[in-house]
């Protein structure tokens, strides 16, 4: 009944080719865009921005940056929380040495010097590969953060080693700094979300997408039908640390306000966004949304009904959050490899064929 | 001698000493990968959950006293006995073995003929829960573990020493009994593998599933004897690095420090785990104490990652490890 093709004539190779081929879907879309941009900023406070809308946007982007790598390029990381790390301290420093220039410009310099930070961890990636190459990614993980703890330089010689985000605006209204509007933060981190999103599904739908997933699938017989392995893995490399740059960026600068290496990009976060790709789904760029929405919300929603409604002890709730992520995780992968992306998909199917069965 | 070459040289020594440890738990790894190709990122957490379980045990608490006393309203906390050591762990190798039926059972009997990378992100599902798990049934604080190894500051090598230097080395007693237990650790291993029939059938599984299976050998059964065997190892370096630091969540971390000691020796061998635990112990130690003043100290942290990393560049498979051909 929903997701017919039929009467849905497509006369262009470009209507053909849209990213949502399906009249309802793109309806859909539109009226999700709709909402985010037009509804929501209006009816949004501080605790749903900084609760949930503003870490979900956030980690969207830093998985869609490692669902590259890993779930389109096949190369596992374990180095996100280090990236994000890169990408924060790159604006942190960006922002105070060029105090004039946007910060739009900062953080999407961020991304950049990330990706480069990135392209240099995964040059090894040609010679080692499974986990061999997840544990190296660790390197990056572990020297990253020791050398934003004990160098200085990077967080401009303060006393207390944190990085603190300076007040500034976007045509005169402030996005990040301690007198920020819930609605700003949003829509900027929206805007970024947006772009972030339509340049990780073209590119996987492109050429480039193509080579990551011949890559994925077998790099050997990749390199024999014509996929120049250097160029493919060290170009997923590049954009997943663009990405995951600009969400570290975004989350020192807009969600935390002061970070510091070892608690803000720790270990855990690198685990955190690996996770959130596993349960939404990995090779997909919804699956990226689902997940990290998950993720997102599961805490939020433990913590009410527990703490909340239960009246449990915050530490028995946060150990529980544990028990119940680890299976969720385990029964992800024995009963859904794919994910949510993929519970997604075969509801989609039922919706098409729904009332007939075949 | 000048100084800085003794100190060196007594650097050096307990680099070795915490290099054995690292072993310790690399063995685990390397146990489960040869028998199951499973690279089982829970060991870590099975050493710091074995260890809450046998402190658990001696100390007579109640399991899950504040999940019961949080929905019962109950004030339990402890049954108020102690248990002895010896029997505490026979008691732990008990819920070891428990542990490694139900994780063989729930687990990876249904992710079986998977890709090797899922098995791993199964086993990161697995150490959450096993934490999870662990800290709800024993409470998170950070416990003391003494299950009667000798601690402190060895006399015998201090007055030797000093003797032939001038200066007496500073060794723990509990690193020199680790270094006695991992010995005896590994040549009992070798001993099963190679001469009894599980072994010999745990080896078997190794080489080929199929070739195992048609000439009768169990592969749930020996799957189950691996995780329990891994959870003996568990165990042993539970207890060390108990007794040594404190039982903390801190513990499940040195898994992490395993996995280059493994990169370096090679997945798949044992002498492998040992030769990489001592390199990565000596290399870290003296490099902290070489460099790590001049570059603002505690690159312990990431040294024997970048070390790992730099050596796999140049030789892909380890030091021991078998030599990987990739075919289409």
């Amino acid at each position: 009944m929903f997701y017919r093709e039929a009467g849905d004539f497509k006369t262009s190779y470009r209507e053909d080719n849209q990213t949502f081929p399906i009249k309802f879907d793109r309806y859909r879309y539109y009226s999700v865009m709709f909402a985010a941009f037009a509804v929501v900023p209006f009816l949004i406070n501080d605790y749903w921005v900084n609760a949930i809308f503003l870490p979900f946007l956030i980690y969207s982007i830093a998985a869609i940056g490692l669902n590259i790598l890993t779930g389109y390029c096949g190369q596992v990381s374990l180095g996100t929380g280090g990236f994000m790390a890169v990408g924060a301290y790159g604006c942190y420093k960006l922002m105070t040495a060029f105090p004039e220039v946007s910060i739009l410009i900062h953080v999407i310099l961020a991304g950049g010097v990330t990706g480069m930070v990135c392209v240099l961890f995964g040059l090894p990636s040609l010679r080692i590969k499974g986990f061999y190459l997840a544990v190296a990614t660790l390197a990056a993980q572990f020297f990253l953060v020791w050398l934003f703890n004990r160098v200085p330089w990077f967080y401009n010689y303060s006393a207390s080693g944190q990085i603190n985000a300076p007040e500034r605006t976007i045509f005169g209204i402030a996005v990040t700094g301690p007198n920020t509007q819930a609605w700003a933060t949003y829509l900027f981190c929206l805007v970024i979300v947006t772009v972030c999103a339509l340049v990780a599904r073209n590119l996987t739908r492109g050429m480039q997408g193509r080579q990551w997933m011949a890559i994925r699938d077998m790099d050997i017989a990749a390199e024999i039908i014509g996929v120049n392995p250097l160029k493919a893995k060290i170009s997923a490399f590049a954009v997943s640390g663009f990405f995951v740059g600009i969400a570290g960026a975004l989350l020192f600068a807009v969600y935390l306000g002061a970070a510091e290496a070892g608690d803000s990009f720790g270990i855990t976060k690198s685990f955190l966004v690996l996770f959130m790709i596993i349960i939404g789904g990995l090779g997909s760029i919804f699956g990226s949304f689902a997940g990290a929405a998950f993720l997102v919300l599961l805490p939020v929603f433990l913590k009410n009904v527990l703490v909340g409604w239960l009246g449990w002890p915050t530490d028995m709730a946060a150990h529980l959050e544990f028990i119940i992520v680890g299976a969720l995780i385990v029964i992800f992968l024995i009963a859904e490899p794919h994910g949510l992306a993929q519970l997604w998909r075969v509801a989609k199917e039922k919706l098409r064929l729904w009332p007939f069965p075949h | 001698m000048p100084d800085q070459l003794i100190f060196g040289m007594e650097v050096f020594l307990n680099g070795l000493m915490a290099g054995v440890l690292y072993a310790l738990v690399a063995l685990g790894f390397v146990l489960i990968y040869k028998a199951s190709g499973i690279f089982n990122y829970a060991q870590g957490v099975m050493a710091l959950f074995s260890a809450l379980t046998l402190v658990g045990i001696m100390e007579g608490q109640i399991p899950f006293a504040h999940l019961i006393n949080a929905i019962f309203g109950t004030e339990l906390h402890h049954f108020g006995w102690h248990v002895p050591g010896i029997l505490a762990i026979v008691l732990t190798m008990a819920v070891m073995v428990l542990l490694a039926i139900c994780v063989q059972k729930f687990v990876f009997r249904h992710l079986v003929g998977q890709e090797p990378i899922i098995l791993f992100m199964a086993t990161i599902g697995l150490a959450y829960f096993l934490e999870g798990v662990g800290d709800l049934m024993w409470g998170s604080e950070i416990k003391k573990l003494d299950v009667g190894l000798p601690q402190g500051i060895n006399l015998a090598i201090d007055e030797t020493t000093f003797g032939w230097f001038g200066y007496g080395f500073f060794i723990d007693n509990l690193d020199i009994v680790a270094t006695i237990i991992a010995a005896l650790l590994v040549a009992v291993l070798v001993i099963f593998a190679q001469y009894t029939k599980q072994g010999r059938a745990m080896r078997a599984v190794a080489d080929d599933h199929q070739a195992a299976l048609s000439v009768g050998v169990s592969l749930n059964f020996i799957w189950v004897m691996v995780w329990s065997v891994a959870g003996f190892v568990a165990l042993v370096a539970g207890i060390m690095w108990g007794t040594k630091s404190g039982v903390q969540f801190s513990l499940s971390l040195i898994a992490l420090k395993a996995l280059p000691v493994l990169m370096l020796g090679g997945f798949t061998s044992i002498p492998g785990a040992i030769v990489g635990g001592l390199i990565i112990g000596v290399g870290e130690k003296l490099f902290e104490f070489a460099i790590g003043p001049l570059v603002g100290g505690a690159t312990e942290n990431w040294f024997a990652y970048v070390l790992a990393l730099i050596f796999l560049v140049f030789r892909p498979q380890g030091l021991f490890g078998e030599k990987i051909i990739e075919r289409v």
